[in-house]
């Protein structure tokens, strides 16, 4: 009987790629013509980002009247597409933060990809917000500056939380994402002899020479960066919670509402993660980096945060059963049985059902079934927040002003063209900057780092 | 090469163990200025330069702890001082619901500071002119070798014992760096033509974005399709009348309420006999009626009725209303002359209600009464 010794790390990558070819595996797309494929996607991509655009023109121009939104159900596709998107942005800072600090050696192959992927996520999210306002324009009123009406914002409302919350985010992420592209932008810097791409790389790689000085404050910075974007990431989705929890609609005024929403953003990002990287380590071939290990690893991730999806969907059953309140009791009981009983068990079912799959060794490690999952997820968890809001909203205190929300064709127009603005910012992306860290994936390739010394 | 100052030597090494071995050893020759590179952060290295750990989390705790007073501060001073605005008959001060934002400002100063310090102080970048840059070395070190570099200003350099001594350490390149000359002049970058257009360009263009979203943009009037309605405006004309007009005239002998036509009109004697006034002479009638009595009547009366006008001659001087005439006159018949005018004196019917009229006639009694007392009165 084979006996394995679990002290030892599997290799992150593949194979034993050397140094340079690790440069010319990632600098390939952006040195080669594109292949057939991608003018193929990003032409989906940019037709499904026109929809989007001619729908929120028409909402501009007709006013957000044209949505499915009235009374009683204020809150329609615009607050579920802003929690998903934004849900969506969470596993890439959990990749590149969390698992940096845990030490998870696997997240460098991804790590890259799941920030940039963070990063164009949550300006889908903000988009929802600033359009759910009805006039963009006068958006600059949610922001605390010093005005001749001499009028501050809110300080106390969890939706100025929000604001505050989602831009810090945004940036803290951007500024961690660039920090980690230095040392790539000055490699791709000293390999290209395209004179036009010299002085963009030059621009952004700030002059970075691969100093070991550099590199041992570069490795604190990161460390910080890591350490300050783990709780901020924690307290993005906490706080868009606290949307929904600091009100006093039934269903949504329950104390389980940040663990829950932060858990489901986790799922739903890995299983998008998971999705995206399953198309592009195929059509860059770059298998060897981004190594079906790894996505074993994300499916068990998935795994594991869908039973805490679960969990938290039997909680709140229980809660309410256990509060004694039946007009909470009413909501659960309307959720499952009710009207919208069809997008319940849509939720559940992709949620917590499909996601039990992952049990099974074989069904991880299979690139097919694990991408369906992975879609079944991502529908599962649009649902559930689409449950949260419209069923709570649409039947509350009084039945004499419930009321049904059916979305409107621009409702759908827009949530397609915010899949087509982050598709199309991700196929512009992995065409013009490394999709794979250079400089972390080479730090990981074995015997990349000193064997003596005694220094580790 | 006489024109083209030394900065320093460099040599590549292909593998990392042998690297480490000749910084160390490059240490205990005496060398102090000189860098590693390396393509990535290679463990052991800092140490064995003997390289201080970075000291940087100072400045993320210094910046990360001023964010969040600053948010409580101005937090608290709009609450509590500037804008003072009762949510939920909560406390104007009221921490925990600080919290959040203060979380934010805190993560988001002490990220972004630390690595603008980071970048900008410590490495002070951008830095692309360094001599490094552009260089083969640089070339060989971005991809998969390490290269050591020591600099010409270090004091115990000497340019061929150096090379020798990278030899001697298993080098595989051996590189000599020299400045570029014309990036080597010594004129400060500040005043450099490029760079001051540049920052007038970037300021323009950045006060023009700022006026514009803060002056226009906010101010914009939404969707104005809103305001156009199925209707007419005031003044505006129309099809749909023959005569053109939008505005119509009311039928003749609309009475407007409250506009009841005077009964009385040019009959002096009759508005006396019949008009009774219907006012009682309390406090508040006669505070009314003084009131509008020196707001109206006074100006050409004088303040006491003596016909003492403050108008100057501008205007004729009317009669005292002390006259016997007048005192002897009965209510309506005062009533009347403030209603329809007399000789130069216009109506005030427009300007006064007829509960006003009647509360200054009570008002003028009340002057003629102070002037000629009755017997009762001065008891």
């Amino acid at each position: 009987m084979r006996t394995i010794d679990y002290t030892i790390e599997p290799p992150v990558v593949e194979g034993k790629p050397s140094l340079s070819s690790i440069n010319e595996d990632i600098a390939r797309p952006l040195e080669t013509k594109p292949p057939k494929g991608w003018y193929i996607a990003i032409s989906i991509s940019l037709t499904m980002l026109l929809i989007g655009a001619v729908s929120l023109a028409i909402t501009f121009i007709k006013g957000v009247g044209v949505w499915g939104v009235n009374q009683p159900v204020g809150w329609g596709f615009d607050i579920v597409n802003f929690v998903f998107w934004v849900g969506i942005g969470h596993a890439g800072t959990l990749i590149s933060a969390i698992l940096f600090l845990l030490r998870q050696r696997w997240r460098t192959s991804i790590a890259r990809f799941a920030e940039a992927m963070t990063i164009f996520a949550v300006m889908c999210a903000g988009l929802f917000p600033a359009i759910h306002t009805g006039r963009p324009w006068l958006d600059g009123y949610l922001l605390p500056y010093p005005n001749q009406h001499g009028l501050w914002v809110n300080f106390t409302s969890p939706l100025l939380w929000d604001v505050f919350a989602v831009s810090t985010y945004f940036t803290v992420s951007l500024v961690f994402w660039y920090i980690g592209l230095i040392p790539d932008l000055a490699t791709l810097r000293d390999r290209t002899t395209n004179k036009f791409k010299k002085v963009i790389y030059s621009i952004f790689s700030l002059g970075w020479r691969h100093s070991t000085k550099h590199w041992n404050h570069y490795e604190m910075a990161y460390l910080i960066l890591a350490g300050f974007a783990t709780p901020l990431v924690l307290s993005v989705h906490t706080i868009v919670s606290f949307d929904f929890a600091v009100s006093i609609m039934p269903g949504w005024h329950t104390t389980i509402f940040p663990p829950y929403f932060v858990a489901g953003a986790v799922f739903s990002g890995f299983a998008m993660v998971q999705n995206v990287l399953i198309v592009i380590r195929k059509v860059f071939k770059i298998e060897h980096i981004i190594t079906l290990d790894t996505l074993e690893k994300m499916n068990k991730v998935m795994l594991a945060t869908g039973m805490m999806v679960g969990y938290a969907y039997a909680m709140e059953f229980f809660i309410a059963w256990y509060s004694g309140n039946p007009i909470e009791q009413f909501v659960f009981l309307n959720r499952a049985l009710g009207p919208y009983a069809w997008a319940y068990w849509t939720m559940v079912s992709c949620n917590v059902l499909f996601t039990q799959l992952f049990w099974f060794k074989k069904i991880r490690r299979s690139i097919p079934v694990m991408f369906v999952i992975g879609v079944l997820v991502n529908v599962g968890m649009w649902f559930e927040r689409f449950v949260i809001v419209v069923t709570s909203l649409s039947r509350d205190y009084l039945p004499s002003s419930w009321g049904m929300y059916i979305p409107s064709i621009f409702d759908i127009g827009i949530l397609i063209g915010s899949f087509g603005l982050f598709f199309t910012l991700i196929f512009l992306f992995i065409r013009t900057l490394p999709v794979v860290s250079i400089a972390e994936v080479k730090a990981v390739l074995p015997d990349a780092q000193p064997t003596h010394g005694g220094n580790h | 090469m006489e024109n083209k100052p030394l900065y320093s030597i460099a040599a590549t090494f292909s593998d990392v163990n042998k690297t480490i071995d000749a910084v160390q050893k490059i240490n205990e020759a005496g060398y102090k200025n000189y860098d590693v590179h390396a393509p990535y952060p290679v463990h052991g290295l800092p140490q064995a330069m003997k390289l201080k750990s970075s000291k940087l989390g100072w400045v993320t705790l210094v910046f990360g702890f001023s964010g969040a007073v600053f948010a409580f501060l101005f937090m608290y001073w709009v609450n509590v001082f500037d804008y003072p605005l009762i949510v939920g008959g909560k406390p104007f001060y009221q921490l925990p619901a600080y919290i959040p934002v203060m979380f934010e400002v805190t993560v988001l100063s002490a990220a972004v500071f630390t690595v603008v310090w980071m970048l900008f102080i410590l490495f002070k970048f951008p830095n692309n002119s360094h001599p490094l840059i552009d260089t083969d070395y640089m070339k060989r070190v971005s991809v998969d070798r390490y290269g050591i570099s020591i600099q010409a200003n270090d004091e115990i350099f000497d340019f061929y014992k150096v090379k020798e001594f990278f030899k001697s350490l298993g080098a595989e390149e051996v590189f000599e760096i020299y400045y570029k000359v014309d990036e080597l002049q010594d004129r400060p970058k500040i005043f450099d033509k490029k760079f001051i257009s540049f920052l007038v360009l970037t300021s323009v263009i950045v006060s023009a974005i700022t006026y514009f979203v803060l002056n226009q943009l906010l101010f914009m009037s939404p969707f104005n399709w809103m305001h156009k309605q199925f209707r007419l405006n005031p003044q505006t004309s129309t099809t749909v009348f023959k005569d053109g007009f939008g505005m119509r005239t009311p039928v003749e002998g609309t009475v407007a309420r409250g506009y009841l036509p005077y009964p009385f009109k040019g009959k002096p004697a009759e508005a006396e006999m019949k008009l009774v006034n219907p006012l009682v002479p309390t406090e508040q009638v006669l505070k009314l009626g003084k009131s509008k009595y020196l707001t109206y009547c006074s100006p050409c009366h004088g303040n006491y009725g003596f016909g003492d006008s403050r108008l100057r001659g501008q205007f004729p001087n009317p009669p005292t209303l002390h006259s016997d005439k007048i005192r002897n006159m009965k209510d309506g018949g005062i009533f009347h002359i403030i209603t329809e005018g007399q000789n130069v004196m216009p109506s005030y019917a427009s300007q006064l209600t007829v509960d006003e009229r009647w509360a200054i006639v009570h008002y003028i009694r009340v002057l003629q009464r102070s002037v000629n007392p009755k017997e009762s009165d001065l008891r």
